[in-house]
Parts: C-alpha cells; sequence; structure tokens
C-alpha cells in the first residue's frame, strides 16, 4: 500500500513480449525493476525517475512508462 | 507517444532472440520519427534481408522487405518516383556493406535523398555467424574460427570518403543519440548514413564469449568514446559515438528534376 500513494509514475509491461534479457532491470538507474520468473516487474515504482531508459533499451516493444501529472 | 502505434501488433512478439539490439535499433527509430511528426503515409521503410531486416514486416507504416543486398536499389527507385516521400531504409552490416557495398558506395556518392540505418551487429545473425565486412580482426566467426582475419570498414568513414552528406553513429546503448542522429538524418535532404551499433547475443555474442545481452551493452558503453570533433585518435581501440558529418550538398532528385524543368521550358 505504502508503495501505492508514494507512486508518482506508471511502468507497463506487457508480459507476453517480455523474453527477460534483463537489459531494463540492469540499466535502470534507480534500481526499480527486477526479473521474476523470467519476465520484468517493478518492485519499487516509487523510486521511478521517469526517466525512460528502460522503454528506450527495451528490445521487445514491452516497456511503456506512463508520467504522472 | 506509443511505439506500439506505429507497429503492426498482431505480428508480436517479434522472431528476434531475447536481449537482440534489433528491437532496440527500432523502436529508436520509431521515436525519430514521431518527433519529426512524419506523415505515415508520407514515409515508406524499406529493408533488405538478414535478421535487422525483418523490421519492415514488423513496422506499421508502408513497406518493402526486398532481397538480400538490395534495399538501397529499392529505395532509389521509390525515391526517383516519388521524391515526396520520406524513404527510410534498414539493413544489417553484412547487407549493406558486403553483398550491398556497391550500392552503398553509390548511394553516397549521388547524395540521394534517403536515410539509410545500418544495424551493425557485427556479424551475420540470420545465416548463423558469418563474418562480415564488419566484424573486428582477431573475432571468431563461422567462417573465421580461428579469428577473423580481415580488416573491418569502418562504416562511417567509408560513407564519408563516398559522399554521403550526413553521418553519424550511435548504438544500442546510445539510445537518446541514435534517436537525435536519425531524426537529424531523416531532416538533411541528402544520403544520410547511420551506424546502430548493436547486439547479436545469439551469434557474435555467444562465439566470442561475451555473456549475456546486458554484458554485451555494457561492453558498448565501456568502449565508447564520444567523439567531441577532435579525439579522433581516441577512438582508434575503441569506437567513436557522434556525428562526423553534417554537410548537405546538392541532392540527386532535386537535380534530376531540375533536367526535367529545364527540358520542358525548351520545348
Ligand atoms: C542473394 C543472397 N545471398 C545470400 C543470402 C543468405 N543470407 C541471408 S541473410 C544474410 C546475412 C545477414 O547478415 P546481416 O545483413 O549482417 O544481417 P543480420 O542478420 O546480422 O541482422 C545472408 C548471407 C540471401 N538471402 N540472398
Ligand atoms: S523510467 Fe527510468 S527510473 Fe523508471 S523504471 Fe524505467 S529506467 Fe528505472
Ligand atoms: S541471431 Fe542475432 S541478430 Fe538474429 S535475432 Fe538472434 S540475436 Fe538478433
Amino acid at each position: 500500500m505504502k508503495s501505492e500513494m508514494l507512486q508518482k509514475h506508471h511502468i507497463h509491461i506487457n508480459q507476453k513480449w517480455c523474453k527477460g534479457c534483463g537489459i531494463c532491470v540492469a540499466f535502470c538507474p534507480k534500481k526499480v525493476l527486477v526479473l521474476e520468473k523470467g519476465k520484468a516487474k517493478a518492485e519499487n515504482m516509487e523510486d521511478c525517475i521517469a526517466c525512460r531508459m528502460c522503454e528506450y533499451r527495451c528490445p521487445d516493444f514491452a516497456i511503456e512508462i506512463e508520467v504522472a501529472k | 507517444m506509443k511505439t506500439t502505434e506505429y507497429l503492426r501488433e498482431d505480428k508480436l512478439p517479434h522472431i528476434w532472440c531475447p536481449g537482440c539490439g534489433n528491437g532496440i535499433v527500432i523502436s529508436n527509430i520509431i521515436r525519430a520519427v514521431d518527433a519529426l511528426n512524419l506523415k505515415r503515409e508520407n514515409t515508406v521503410i524499406v529493408s533488405g534481408i538478414g535478421c535487422s531486416s525483418r523490421a519492415a514486416g514488423y513496422m506499421n507504416f508502408d513497406t518493402l522487405h526486398t532481397t538480400h543486398g538490395r534495399a538501397i536499389p529499392f529505395a532509389t527507385g521509390i525515391k526517383m518516383a516519388n521524391p515526396d516521400l520520406n524513404v527510410i531504409v534498414i539493413s544489417g552490416d553484412g547487407d549493406a556493406t558486403a553483398i550491398g557495398g556497391n550500392h552503398f558506395i553509390h548511394a553516397s556518392r549521388r547524395n540521394l535523398d534517403l536515410t539509410l540505418i545500418v544495424v551493425n551487429n557485427n556479424i551475420y545473425g540470420m545465416t548463423s555467424g558469418q563474418y562480415s565486412p564488419l566484424t573486428p580482426t582477431g573475432k571468431i566467426a563461422t567462417t573465421a574460427p580461428y579469428g577473423n582475419i580481415d580488416r573491418p570498414f569502418d562504416l562511417c568513414e567509408l560513407a564519408e570518403a563516398a559522399g554521403a552528406t550526413y553521418v553519424a553513429r550511435g548504438s544500442v546503448y546510445h539510445v537518446q543519440q541514435l534517436k537525435r542522429y536519425v531524426e537529424r538524418g531523416i531532416q538533411n535532404k541528402g544520403f544520410s548514413v547511420i551506424e546502430a551499433l548493436s547486439i547479436c547475443p545469439t551469434y557474435f555474442g555467444r562465439k566470442n564469449k561475451m555473456g549475456s545481452p546486458v554484458k554485451m551493452l555494457e561492453g558498448i558503453r565501456d568502449n565508447a568514446v564520444i567523439y567531441n570533433g577532435k579525439n579522433k585518435e581516441e577512438g582508434k581501440d575503441k569506437f567513436l559515438i557522434g556525428e562526423f558529418k553534417n554537410e548537405p550538398d546538392r541532392e540527386y532528385t532535386e537535380s534530376y528534376q531540375k533536367i526535367i524543368d529545364s527540358l520542358k521550358e525548351g520545348k
């Protein structure tokens, strides 16, 4: 619940397209993402700064960041 | 902006291997097209044959997936027939510099208004890892099991020397630069070459024991020298990321139109 309240931005991860390469996880400057069962997952979105590097480097078009207004 | 709006979603997920750089290059080409507000009905994507060339099949524009090495000739035909179209060519390092090498230098020489993005993964991915003219010396390939004895082209230097008027190199790590260079390449009225340094974890990576896609991206990050106009030497054993040339010059379809106009007037 805590993280929901603090969450500024949203991440949409298309689980059907994600192939679990781990690029988004490795290069997120805020360590927001993890791999779980071979798929990317956001663990602490409250730290996300919406830099979109995960989206821009995803080889599978599977990530989209929605910036909080 | 949603990348997926520019994709044929019914064709996804794509067939590329986990961590393959092709998708990263495509999504940043799409970002550039979106940033320039190019009309979809006015924009044509042309590709050759190779893993990277399958991009045309996933992109929701008018697209042409042609034959190996011949993307530029097909694109030339499209542009000559209708110079108002934005014509973007996506090609692999093998496609553009081995079988298609002659088309590459002559399109550069003519300065025809095309934007060529070469996805350079240093290898023939689709056919399982033969060396290409961009495979570095010493690297292992199916056809170079003891290490490549060839010396590679520097694609950007080749393009510059052959006469391309916009030349830049980005990478699948340097995605912001890559997007910006594609944008500027499209804006240049002339032949633009953008090398997108990419990764093929399955063949180039595995054969050369380079580890995971993440390790390969770290390799690009750690071996890149950001070009500042005077540090070409520093890039010698590494590689330069940057814009090397932006010198607009007389464009081919315009010269052609001038001839048509002058002959009409002469009647
Ligand atoms: C005329 C012709 N010769 C050879 C081939 C076999 N072939 C298919 S793709 C390819 C090379 C692909 O390498 P590259 O262009 O670097 O693209 P990548 O797959 O690495 O993205 C070759 C030799 C072909 N399809 N057509
Ligand atoms: S937008 Fe930036 S900070 Fe947020 S999850 Fe993606 S890479 Fe991490
Ligand atoms: S073989 Fe290489 S270039 Fe082809 S899809 Fe796999 S990783 Fe990408």
